[in-house]
């Protein structure tokens, strides 16, 4: 099927789309959670190096030590808040490729997004898996998962505002939900995505360490070269299938990842 | 040279021109002021020229950070003996015992020994806080109560001792008051009667407000110089008879119950060769009446203990059995710093030479002026003592 | 009989809040060793070696014999009281806003006469006394005379109260609840009688346990506090600052790595960021309160405690950037009680050894308990105390650092 933008030239493309976002027929949903320091981080057990919280130190504001500007030093770590992970992030990856936030190219951050809702199941059960059968059933209602599209895992897991019942542990660990093995795989080999996006701490389920191999979706995914997108919220507003997601990391040499603003552009009324 | 087996005595050594520069509760003139207004009052009084005047003892608490040669330049003065005393209370007896010496070596022929202090709102603090190490390590930590709190212990300490009851410690304050009647120069112009005194606020128990100097500003001066030159200037004057001084006396006594001049007061007696009874009036140092009783034993009018019983049996107005502090002392004439350790001497000499007024001791002859002064710790350091005797006329 | 103190009636808010004015704090370098002394619980005097007279007031040259060899002994401050008065009058506002005041005169069997501050339970003379050396609010030593027997409220005198920071009636805030250690600063400062403890606890989605059961304490009140983020401990501060009368500061974090054992700063970072710069936000953000608070009635604002180390006097290599960061956090604590003097506040500074804690597994014992750590402090807190070494391992190499703490370095990189 032709359709209208293979007979457009690539500057009426945009140019359209710079219109239809200022007519408001197309919007920008901002799919980031805030960096507070009230944000949870993800904690490993105590032995083991920790990723830094957010933290936010005010340099001046408007006084002795800067009486005309207001401006902060802050710290956090590659994967503090809503946040990009990198093919080196995990073993499976290290090898590969422009695997790093520097290396990976730029045409990738810019990517069609599929919404798959898991909001109902993951209420009753916060350890649920995405399961194959939920990817079949997405794609029997909005088509099949386009090769290079994001796979975005909606829980409204975002929605918890209280940071321990965001963080959901107790004495077994961290009951988050996340993908099954099998997903991840069938995602990565029979779809191509280029990669999988969750609203909780991880991508992979909170218990997803007693999982075979532990972390199947770090594991596959960086194994195979493709990201990872965490902490994001507002799935809920973004169309199960058509929205476009932006989401460049910063340009950290051999980063792992790095916090992001993750926006996706959505037809009105979608 | 032979060595002495005996000190020297102060034959031919004579004290005169006393000189009082009236008392103010609070100055704001420095002490140079008060200075050098004693200065000039012996020169007026003796009309000697400044540049006769070859000897210069000073004791003041409030030149800092002026010393007494700083005094001779503010004052134009060239001496060529000078002594800096600031032992306050015993300054008096110190600074007459140093001068006398160089008159009788000739180091000086005319010696002015002057003590001075002004007193701002914010003196009495400023001394007490940086008086001494002992003080600022182990005193004023306490209370900063200053002497009040020292001499109350001192006086609880004496009371069990040896009975004595606040209303003795009253009559000495009270004979005081009626003798300072008599002297226009002091600062207290009421009389004070016992009930007054047992009734008054306490400061320290026991000690109450009118066992309290007032600290004020103020100076007292006189002139030492030979007997000789006294009689050629005709000026009045008064012989030096004996004099003793103690520091750091009984430091092994846990409190102070008994003073230095104790430990040197037959000396004393042998030097102006007389007994006690000979003494016709005397200037204890009064900075509490509890050391004014200590002096009536120490220095041989009663015996340890027997304070109590002395000052019930006797009457110590200037016509009483034993005046004591003719001009009202330092409770009733104010304590102008350490110009109080020269107050008996200025008032001893005008006693001596007829000239105490409506308190002259009759018939005075012999008069016993008594130092006391610098309270570092928990007592006082120094102790010293002067008999001055009447000058016989010459045919 | 001293009469106990009361629980104060609530303050009148319209009301202006006294402010402190130190007693005098000038002393002579000779004479500070009575408070170095009394920092930690000890009343010393000079003794001289060669004759045996004991000094007072301190000096540089025996009174007796002029030996210079002049040592500090303690004494049990056995004597007689020969005199006392009641001041009325001072011209010090310290005393001035605080009269009457007692002063006694004693008569220490071991020889020099003392001026102390009275006790309200002895007699007047004569009297058998006990003199001991207390700091009073301006961080000096003071000589006091207790009774040879006290009555069970003898804590309560109001001359002694100045002296010391009971937990009685005050409120406190213990910045960690969530290790062993809180909790049994927790349950000690409720059992010495303190009114509110507000207990802080930071990632609360990570349970611990130990801390619900001090949550079901009436006095106490759980707060968000995480020290390694700023705007945390100004929000608690703003909430409850101006009602803190003792701050308890526990929070650590304690691994045991050296240099070369871990590669990274993250873990010796994470060390630092709470036990050395963690008390430098707390004590921005709390500090002025307490010191505003410290002259406001019987019970003000009063002390400041630091959980040190006694690893911060000398490195202990095994867990080397813990000791470092307690290092650094104990110069840091010495900053802070010379900021807190002006305003009377005592800053107490805990050097425990190891403590019998997960951190310590590999540490063979003696160690200390929880339990026995916080009464360390409370009674460091009740008696005054300022400097606190707590146990046996604690106490003993203290006695090696002072003795020749390059011996002890060696001693200590021998053991790793």
């Amino acid at each position: 099927m032709t359709t209208t933008t293979e007979l457009m030239s690539a500057a009426e493309i945009l140019a359209g789309l710079v219109g239809a976002m200022a007519s408001g027929r197309i919007r920008v949903i901002d799919l980031t959670q805030t960096l507070t320091p009230e944000f949870p981080q993800i904690a490993l057990p105590p032995e083991m190096g920790q990723c830094w919280p957010f933290r936010i130190e005010e340099v001046s504001k408007y006084d002795e030590r800067g009486p005309g500007w207001y401006w902060n030093n802050f710290s956090c770590g590659e994967h503090t808040g809503t946040h990009f992970d990198a093919p080196i992030h995990w073993i499976s990856g290290r090898d590969l490729p422009n695997n790093s936030v520097d290396t990976i190219p730029a045409q990738h951050f810019v990517a069609p997004a599929c919404v798959i809702d898991c909001s109902e199941q993951a209420q009753a059960d916060h350890d649920y898996l995405l399961n194959i059968a939920d990817i079949e059933r997405y794609e029997s209602r909005h088509g099949r998962i386009p090769k290079g599209a994001w796979a975005l895992m909606r829980t409204d897991w975002s929605k918890r505002h209280d940071p321990e019942a965001y963080q959901n542990f107790d004495e077994t660990g961290q009951h988050t939900p996340g993908p099954s093995t099998e997903a991840v795989r069938f995602l990565v080999e029979e779809r191509g995505v280029i990669g999988f996006g969750s609203e909780a701490i991880g991508t992979d389920a909170g218990q997803g360490y007693h999982l075979r191999p532990p972390y199947p979706c770090h594991y596959y995914m960086h194994g195979a070269g493709r990201y990872g997108l965490q902490c994001l919220c507002n799935l809920d507003l973004l169309p199960p299938a058509g929205a476009v997601l932006i989401c460049p990391p910063l340009k950290i040499e051999k980063g792992s990842g790095s916090p992001l603003r993750v926006l996706a552009l959505v037809g009105a009324g979608s | 040279m032979a060595t002495r087996t005996s000190r020297m005595s102060y034959d031919g050594v004579a004290v005169a021109v006393p000189v009082t520069v009236p008392y103010q509760r609070y100055s704001t003139l420095g002490a140079h002021w008060f200075l050098g207004q004693a200065v000039a009052g012996l020169l007026e009084a003796s009309g000697l020229a400044k540049e006769q005047i070859d000897g210069l003892c000073v004791s003041s608490f409030s030149l800092a950070p002026d010393t007494a040669v700083g005094v001779t330049q503010h004052l134009g003065l060239s001496p060529r003996w000078l002594d800096h005393v600031p032992t306050g209370g015993a300054s008096g007896v110190m600074c007459l015992r140093r001068a006398a010496r160089a008159v009788q070596a000739g180091d000086a022929e005319v010696v002015a020994c002057v003590a001075a202090d002004t007193n701002h709102v914010d003196s009495f603090r400023q001394t007490l806080g940086s008086f001494s190490d002992f003080a600022r390590d182990a005193t004023y930590p306490y209370g900063s109560g200053g002497p009040n709190s020292i001499f109350a212990m001192i006086t609880a300490n004496y009371m069990r001792s040896f009975g004595a009851k606040r209303e003795d410690f009253g009559r000495i304050c009270v004979d005081q008051r009626s003798n300072a009647l008599g002297n226009p120069n002091a600062m207290f112009k009421k009389a004070l009667s016992l009930d007054e005194y047992m009734a008054a606020r306490p400061i320290s128990e026991p000690i109450h407000l009118f066992d309290c100097v007032m600290p004020c500003a103020g100076a007292e001066a006189f002139l030492v110089m030979s007997e000789a030159r006294a009689r050629d200037m005709g000026l009045p004057h008064a012989l030096i008879r004996g004099a003793i001084e103690r520091h750091n006396a009984y430091a092994d006594d846990p409190v102070m119950f008994r003073g230095g001049w104790r430990v040197d007061r037959d000396d004393l007696y042998a030097q102006a060769g007389v007994a006690p009874a000979a003494i016709d009036f005397i200037q204890t140092y009064d900075d509490y009446p509890v050391i004014a009783m200590m002096q009536f034993e120490d220095l041989g009018f009663c015996e340890k203990g027997e304070g109590p019983a002395f000052v019930r049996s006797h009457t110590m107005t200037s016509g009483g059995s034993f005046p004591n502090n003719t001009s009202g002392g330092q409770l009733s004439a104010g304590q102008a710093g350490a110009a109080g350790g020269f107050l008996g001497m200025t008032e001893t000499i005008r006693q001596l030479s007829g000239d105490a007024g409506a308190r002259q001791v009759p018939d005075a002859r012999l008069g016993l002026v008594a130092g006391f002064g610098m309270v570092t710790y928990d007592r006082c350091l120094c102790t010293g003592a002067v008999i001055l005797g009447k000058a016989e006329a010459t045919t | 009989m001293t009469m106990p103190l009361m629980r104060p009636k609530r303050k009148n808010p319209v009301l202006r809040t006294r402010q402190m004015n130190l007693p005098p704090w000038a002393r002579g370098r000779v004479a500070l060793g009575i408070t170095a002394a009394a920092a930690e619980g000890r009343f010393e005097l000079q003794t001289c070696e060669d004759c045996g007279t004991v000094q007072y007031p301190p000096r540089e040259a025996c009174r007796k014999c002029l030996s210079p060899r002049l040592h500090w002994r303690e004494q049990d401050g056995a004597g007689e009281l020969l005199g006392s008065t009641v001041l009325h009058h001072s011209n010090d506002l310290f005393f001035r806003e605080r009269l009457p005041w007692r002063l006694g005169l004693v008569h220490l069997d071991a020889g020099p006469t003392l001026m102390v501050h009275l006790h309200g339970e002895v007699g007047d003379a004569p009297a058998r006394v006990r003199v001991g050396a207390r700091l009073d609010r301006a961080g000096q030593a003071v000589l006091i005379g207790f009774p040879n027997e006290g009555s069970a409220h003898m804590a309560d005198d109001r001359m002694l109260r100045e002296m010391t920071s009971d937990p009685k009636f005050r409120k406190a805030l213990v910045t960690d609840g969530k290790t062993e250690v809180g909790q049994a600063i927790v349950r000690a400062l409720v059992k010495a009688g303190a009114d509110i403890v507000w207990v802080g606890h930071a990632e609360p989605w990570k349970k611990l346990g130990g801390l619900e059961d001090i949550s079901a304490l009436p006095q106490v009140t759980l707060v968000p506090l995480d020290l390694t983020n700023g705007r945390s401990v100004t929000e608690l501060a703003g909430e409850i600052g101006g009602k803190v009368d003792i701050v308890v500061n526990n929070a650590e974090v304690h691994r045991s790595f050296g240099i070369g054992a871990r590669r990274g700063t993250d873990v010796a970072k994470a060390e630092m960021d709470i036990n050395y710069f963690g008390l430098l936000r707390l004590a921005q953000e709390f500090g002025p309160a307490l010191k505003g608070r410290s002259a406001d009635g019987a019970t003000g604002a009063t002390a400041w405690v630091n959980l040190l180390s006694i690893y911060a006097l000398s490195n202990f290599p095994p867990h080397g950037t813990f000791s470092a960061s307690k290092a650094a956090a104990h110069s840091l604590a010495q900053c802070l009680r010379a900021e807190m003097r002006p305003a009377g506040i005592r800053v107490i500074n805990v050097f425990p050894g190891p403590i019998d804690d997960e951190w310590n597994q590999h540490t063979p014992p003696p160690k200390l308990a929880p339990a026995t750590l916080a009464n360390a402090i409370v009674k460091a807190l009740r008696d005054g105390i300022e400097d606190v070494y707590p146990g046996d391992v604690a106490q003993e190499w203290l006695e090696r650092w002072r003795d020749n703490p390059k011996i002890l370095e060696r001693e200590l990189a021998a053991g790793s």
